[in-house]
């Protein structure tokens, strides 16, 4: 997770010019294939082995060694893995017997669903509570808000899942469990885009799409609350700075009324930094969602790593790597573009 | 003269004495901020906890009492027992022992590792410098428990490949910090003195360059400390770290999540331990940075 400092520094850099960002993004893409090679190929002490199993003859060992082109050397190797990735071919999942590709594309939406209505959460509560404990330094608020924004960096995600999970659907009943839907709800609209809550409304069918909305909130404002945590903290710390300035006092000189102070003069400045802020844990969001969805029986992408991780299905693991962690790099570079756009003082 | 006057002598006669007052001030600078202080107690209770854990502990962290399964807390096992009627409260005590060490390693192995990188970045500039920070940014931009969790997978489960996963993914923001205060006194007069002496690179780096980046270091690392934490226990949570019957704090929540609707109790109760001690660290790290780096602080 970012830190105010690390933010600092990235709100620091000057406008660079595209033909420079374009290479910079590509190297980092570059760099993150060459990470997940190195972790496939380099890592694993025998990777023929791991395929072929110890029980192999010393020919098999060999054919299964060419097959899969560990002959060559290793650059040859690295632009070949490049270049399959490239076509979109990550490999074929040995647990699920398809190409992990389509896999992704299957379980990826869930996951999207969740984070998206995760950072909702996070930005309605989370702005304005930053805001009012920047109003409010020093007094209970504040301090209560402190503690909260610590708890967010400190309270295992998937302990607070399975805390929530006890909670409010066994002890109080106000949410479903584990899962997507119930189980007699299973199939009954057709999956356009996979995303439950919009295929249930298309279909029209309500029943499903708030079956499906009670599985999803105890998760998503699960992973909302440690956006919330990131999100008040960093817009109390934008606000202060922007409380602090001579124009500020200079609009309440002339009699502004407290609430626009704040919320135009105050606010203002501060929306584009913000937008890096929730690109940010946005990304971060998908990375939590690795736990929760584990805990939640939830079937995305994360659950769809850690099962991989398990059953030692290597080719799943680096595909589903490579997505994550090209989603995050896409959301940063998004959010630094963004920031460029919309800062008025970057356009001289 | 006393000791405190001692410390606090302002022409100091030798280098000890120097640095002994100035970490003396820094303590008591750090001991007037309440929230520090709270972190500095937990993370004592830790280190007492793991210490003298066996004293501690009742029970056996691993002794199995099949009779006393799945007991609720009561005034004998006051955490309740787990499902193979071990005292839940003795093996969150040993637990202390396995999470300080992982949290000490990943520090041991990543901060001098950042360091060193980054202070030969910033020393040397030019290819050198674009070729590691160009590693460091590619790290830094990939979720760390994504990178964690690819590395553990291709090295295999266990404690010590969960360590190296870690300390893998946290090392990229330490070289960043090194690099960004090496830039900063580069150029100073006493570094081009010392050159000018006859310094080699690796002498003015590893004596005048690097001591110089410890404190800003330090507080990024206690920050970094409840991430970490939070990491580890992920990995064990998911039978990737610490491998049973090792009492690791997030293993112990695994096998609590078969009994969470009706035995609460085994997973909620390691939980409560990790939340106190990340929030120590937490606590801790941001005293430590309004003390030593007010600027970054950003509360004015």
């Amino acid at each position: 997770m970012a830190t105010e400092a690390s933010m600092a520094v990235r709100a620091g850099r000057g406008a660079r010019g595209i033909g420079g960002f374009v290479v910079v993004t590509a190297l980092t893409f570059l760099g993150l294939l060459a990470i997940t090679f190195f972790i496939g190929r380099v890592v694993p002490i025998d990777p023929v082995l791991s395929v072929v199993g110890d029980r192999a003859t010393q020919a098999q060992y060999d054919a299964a060694r060419i097959a899969m082109g560990l002959d060559r050397p290793l650059l040859v190797q690295f632009f070949d893995y490049v270049w399959s990735v490239m076509q979109g071919d990550l490999g074929r999942s040995i647990s699920t017997n398809r190409p992990v590709a389509d896999d992704l594309l299957r379980v990826f939406p869930a996951t999207l669903e969740m984070a998206t209505l995760g950072i909702f959460f996070g930005v309605v509560l989370g702005v304005p509570a930053g805001v009012w404990a920047a109003t409010r330094r020093g007094e209970w608020v504040d301090q209560v808000m402190r503690v909260f924004a610590l708890l967010g960096y400190s309270v295992p995600a998937f302990w607070l899942g399975l805390v929530g999970l006890a909670v409010f659907y066994a002890g109080l009943g106000w949410v479903a469990g584990p899962g997507r839907l119930d189980i007699f709800y299973e199939g009954l609209v057709p999956a356009r885009t996979n995303v439950m809550l919009i295929d249930a409304a298309l279909a029209g069918d309500w029943d499903v799409f708030w079956n499906a909305l009670s599985h999803l909130l105890l998760p998503a404002s699960i992973l909302g609350f440690f956006s919330l945590a990131f999100i008040a903290r960093m817009t109390r710390s934008f606000m202060l700075d922007q409380l602090g300035q001579e124009f500020i006092t200079t609009a309440r000189v002339k009699g502004v009324p407290e609430w626009r102070v704040i919320w135009v003069h105050g606010f203002k400045p501060i929306r584009v930094p913000l937008i890096t802020v929730i690109g940010l844990s946005y990304a971060a969001l998908l990375e939590g969602s690795v736990m929760i969805e584990t805990v939640f029986s939830w079937p995305g992408i994360g659950n769809y790593l850690t099962t991989a991780l398990l059953n030692a299905d290597m080719n799943a693991v680096l595909g589903a790597t490579l997505v994550i962690g090209s989603v995050f790099i896409l959301i940063n570079k998004i959010s630094d573009v963004l920031y460029r756009v919309l800062d008025p003082r970057s356009k001289a | 003269m006393s000791t405190r006057d001692w410390l606090l002598d302002d022409s100091p006669a030798t280098l000890t004495q120097a640095n002994l007052g100035r970490a003396w001030r820094m303590f008591t600078a750090l001991m007037r901020n309440p929230l520090a202080v709270a972190g500095f107690l937990i993370i004592l209770l830790l280190l007492a906890t793991a210490l003298f854990a066996p004293w501690i502990a009742p029970e056996s962290p691993v002794g199995q009492n099949l009779q006393a399964r799945l007991l609720p807390p009561t005034a004998e096992h006051w955490m309740g027992t787990d499902e193979l009627g071990r005292d839940i409260f003795s093996r969150v005590v040993y637990g202390s022992r396995i999470t300080l060490m992982i949290v000490a390693l990943v520090a041991v192995i990543s901060a001098p590792l950042g360091l060193i990188i980054g202070a030969v970045a910033g020393y040397f500039g030019g290819w050198v410098d674009r070729i590691l920070m160009g590693l460091t940014d590619v790290f830094l931009s990939l979720p760390k428990l994504i990178l964690a969790l690819a590395f553990v997978a291709a090295l295999g489960p266990g404690i010590e490949n969960a360590i190296i996963a870690i300390a893998i993914t946290a090392w990229p923001a330490y070289a960043r910090i090194a690099r960004a205060e090496t830039l900063t006194f580069r150029n100073a007069e006493y570094i081009q003195a010392v050159r000018l002496v006859g310094g080699s690179h690796s002498r003015i780096i590893f004596r005048h360059v690097l001591p110089l980046c410890t404190s800003s270091m330090i507080v990024r690392v206690t920050l970094d400390m409840a991430g970490i934490i939070l990491t580890a226990a992920g990995l064990g949570f998911l039978g990737l770290g610490a491998q049973p019957p090792l009492p690791e704090w997030g293993a112990m929540i695994s096998r609590g999540r078969t009994f969470i609707l009706d035995q609460w109790w085994v997973a909620t109760m390691p939980g409560f331990a990790i939340i106190l001690v990340s929030l120590g660290f937490c606590f801790l790290g941001d005293g430590l940075r309004d003390v030593l780096d007010p600027k970054q602080g950003g509360e004015k």
